[in-house]
């Protein structure tokens, strides 16, 4: 009895313990600045189709003081290493090594799929995004919605609860969403350190979001 | 050659291949002076032949690595509301009708094209009311798209992690 008692007592003490470490991560957010040390290593989900598009035109953009450049890309996604591999060779200075690459997880969510085989298919993309995000250790993770998002962005979380490094996620909803969020999108609102809207109407639903106007 | 352009994307939709080549939305173009009409068809399971339609070049394909020279030669664009050709299209400054897909009940694409046919960037029909819409349409009072600025999502960023 006693000794059922104290592991009920040792798990309990742990999810609190978890809770304590994920509202810290939380927190410290907007004073994390990753920039003043030179560099911010960026984690990009690319996903697939529109959201490749769409993240690599936020992309063009970045400074060159975001470096390295790690993407992921769906598995099964052929479209979006082309694209990524254009836009970078086309910034690239001939004399620097290049400072991105393309890393592959399994698809977390094929459109269409239904809500139970989801479930095990983002358990198994987590299972693949821990290893590749503890081994890359970026400052952000930078992401517009595929379901991919989701497991890169608790593993960067877990990362920051574990106390090994904060993450900061950095999310930018589709312009596609006019009035409602995407499920991802309504997932990382709580989770993430920005969270930006593309239309008015979405960040009077969505106080914590950032609204700077159409960004794509 | 005034053109217009009908995009359906990746997918398909056979109701607006078949609507735009009947003969009386051929002579609503006619009507209003298009003389070619370039198809992408996608999947679809009609791809009409350059001689289907007498009256009007006509010219059918299913897919190209890029849609954007067609886009820039067009005059007139007609696409389904899916919003990478949207967004092309307006980023390309060219006008836009979207033939929305009835069919598709639930499409959270819509949201965008609706978003933008209100704010008077794009028209907005169905393939029942096309004719009649490129009978009636104005294309005048569609307003100038600015692309999204994403210059300033960097600015944001480069302030909020303190990069110098």
């Amino acid at each position: 009895m006693a000794v059922l008692v104290g592991a009920a007592l040792v798990v309990l003490l742990t999810c609190l313990l978890f809770l304590i470490r994920l509202y810290i991560v939380l927190k410290s957010g907007p004073n994390y600045k990753p920039g003043t040390k030179g560099s911010v290593a960026v984690l990009i989900v690319a996903g697939s189709g529109g959201h490749t598009s769409e993240i690599l035109r936020v992309m063009e953009c970045l400074s060159a003081a975001y470096t390295p450049r790690h993407y992921v890309i769906a598995d099964t996604d052929r479209m979006s290493e082309e694209k990524i591999c254009t836009l970078e060779n086309f910034n690239q200075h001939s004399d620097r090594d290049p400072q991105f690459t393309i890393c592959r997880i399994p698809r977390s969510r094929e459109v269409h799929q239904s809500w139970s085989s989801s479930v095990i298919s983002t358990l198994n993309a987590l299972w693949y995004s821990l290893p590749l995000v503890f081994r890359l250790r970026p400052d952000m993770v930078l992401c517009n919605g595929p379901g991919t998002c989701v497991p890169l962005c608790v593993a960067g979380l877990l990362l920051g609860i574990l106390g090994m490094k904060k993450v900061l996620i950095v999310y930018v909803e589709s312009i596609c969403r006019v009035q409602t969020l995407s499920l991802t999108g309504k997932i990382l609102y709580p989770m993430s350190d920005y969270f930006f809207v593309q239309w008015a109407s979405l960040r009077d639903k969505y106080p914590k979001s950032i609204f700077l106007g159409r960004i794509v | 050659m005034k053109t217009v352009f009908v995009t359906v994307g990746t997918t398909s939709f056979d109701e607006l291949i078949e609507s735009i080549t009947t003969s009386e939305a051929v002579q609503a173009l006619k009507a209003r002076g298009y003389e070619r009409l370039v198809l992408q068809v996608g999947r679809g399971s009609l791809l009409p032949d350059a001689d289907s339609c007498p009256h009007i070049r006509l010219e059918a394909f299913r897919f190209k690595d890029s849609i954007a020279e067609d886009i820039k030669q067009a005059d007139l664009v007609i696409s389904h509301a899916g919003a990478g050709s949207c967004m092309e299209t307006l980023g390309a400054g060219r006008p836009l009708l979207v033939v929305v897909n009835d069919k598709l009940m639930d499409n959270h694409q819509l949201e965008l094209a609706r978003q933008l046919h209100m704010d008077s960037h794009l028209l907005y029909c169905t393939c029942s009311t096309l004719t009649e819409t490129l009978r009636t349409m104005d294309l005048s009072v569609l307003k100038p798209f600015i692309p999204g600025q994403p210059k300033h999502f960097a600015n944001f960023l480069d302030k909020a992690l303190g990069v110098q």
